[in-house]
């Protein structure tokens, strides 16, 4: 009986630090890819006038799909990259959860295991849903 | 003004709301958004936008630190936030219906909730009883402190459940992290320790963030332009101010800025009630 809750113990402290790890990378590398399209987009229109940001575009000023953000960034376009930084950075809770559920898994931990894929499932279903109207 | 002009003075202000929102426990989402409809007169949709993404990549920031001391209560947080994603998902679906002037005014009034209760007494106390809920849930746990470990255990489990719920809602409605709200259910509801109930609530932001920033995101609320600076800004800011935090105790800095949150707060309500979102 000792031995199991050592054993689930060792396995709780390490997928600790792989969820703090993979929280900290995710967050580096969206900002750095981020400000590298800011940067790119300051070389590139920063001398135009601010665009009328009092008034709300929506979906039509562009990049609110992975294919058009893909597409933006073949053109080398800095409004795509910066929005692939962004998309980067939404990804990173949600690949906690991801790391939370295989820890789950490992410590044969039934509960959390739902849990943690109720959780999952409520975010796929905001990204898949087709909620955006 | 152009691109470049406008970028710079964005990035400062965001630098300065990652700062005030880090010292006063407000979160730098919160201050982004008056920053930008009140000062740059950017429509709230924008500004909800950017300051979602600001929570997001704040709390992933923080929580790295906290889950590696092993202060942060996982197995809650995961719980908890099946509460704030539903309530996320659903807030981003009511946004729709909602008018922006009433975004507005409801934001103004969480903006006076947050600024209470970062000003209230803390639970510091341990709870040695637990309700049956908390046992079968596997919630009860412990934490490091100067002392060494020390057990809590969590009561009204169902009641702290609901209001994560709620926050989930505002949080996705209003684009932010609705911290305050967090620790209410967990701190004075849930009896958890302050600490373990403020990084835990750290931890769930970024998810119930993420829940309502992925709808955000494919209704074009996230404009490169604006998110850039917003993000970085606050990022540097909020980094800036939890180093300063270890060396300073920043109470009577706390009065100050929720004295002038209190002012920005009636600005936003005032707008909304005048119709001008």
């Amino acid at each position: 009986m000792k031995k199991v809750i050592s054993k689930s113990f060792l396995a709780d402290a390490d997928i600790e630090q792989i969820i703090g790890l993979q929280l900290r990378y995710g967050v580096v590398i969206a900002s750095l890819i981020v400000l590298i399209g800011g940067i790119l987009y300051l070389v590139q229109q920063g001398q135009g006038a601010i665009p009328p940001y009092h008034i709300f575009l929506g979906e039509s000023a562009g990049y609110t799909s992975f294919s058009q953000i893909v597409k933006g960034i073949g053109a080398g376009e800095a409004k795509g990259i910066v929005q692939a930084g962004v998309v980067i950075l939404i990804a990173t809770p949600i690949l906690r959860i991801a790391f939370s559920l295989v820890g789950f898994i490992l410590e044969k931990d039934r509960l959390y295991i739902i849990i943690t894929a109720i959780v999952l499932s409520v975010m796929l279903f905001s990204i898949f849903g087709g909620l955006k109207i | 003004m152009t691109i470049l002009t406008f970028t710079l003075i964005l990035l400062a202000g965001a630098y300065l709301a990652g700062l005030v929102g880090s010292l006063t426990g407000l979160g730098g989402g919160v201050v982004v958004i008056p920053l930008l409809t009140l000062v740059f007169h950017v429509d709230i949709r924008y500004a909800i936008g950017a300051a979602l993404l600001a929570s997001i990549a704040n709390s992933s920031g923080a929580a790295s630190a906290y889950v590696k001391e092993g202060i942060t209560n996982i197995r809650l947080g995961m719980f908890l936030e099946i509460a704030t994603t539903i309530g996320a998902v659903g807030g981003a679906v009511i946004a729709v219906y909602t008018p922006t002037n009433t975004i507005a005014i409801l934001f103004g009034a969480i903006l006076l909730f947050s600024a209470a209760m970062t000003i209230r007494k803390k639970n510091q106390e341990v709870s040695t009883e637990g309700s049956p809920l908390s046992y079968k849930l596997k919630l009860n746990s412990s934490y490091p402190t100067k002392d060494g470990e020390v057990s809590y255990k969590l009561k009204n489990v169902g009641a702290g459940f609901s209001i994560m719920a709620l926050a989930g809602v505002l949080s996705g409605l209003l684009g932010i992290g609705s911290g305050a709200l967090k620790v209410l259910a967990m701190d004075s509801t849930m009896h958890i320790p302050f600490k373990v109930s403020t990084t835990t609530s750290n931890f769930m932001i970024g998810v119930t963030a993420a829940a309502s920033a992925v709808v955000y995101l494919q209704r074009g609320y996230m404009d490169a332009g604006i998110a850039f600076p917003v993000m970085l800004g606050v990022l540097g800011g909020a980094f800036t101010g939890s180093k300063l935090l270890t060396r300073m105790d920043p109470k009577v800095l706390k009065y100050i800025f929720c004295v002038a949150i209190t002012f920005v707060a009636a600005e936003m309500i005032f707008n909304g009630y005048n119709h001008k979102f």
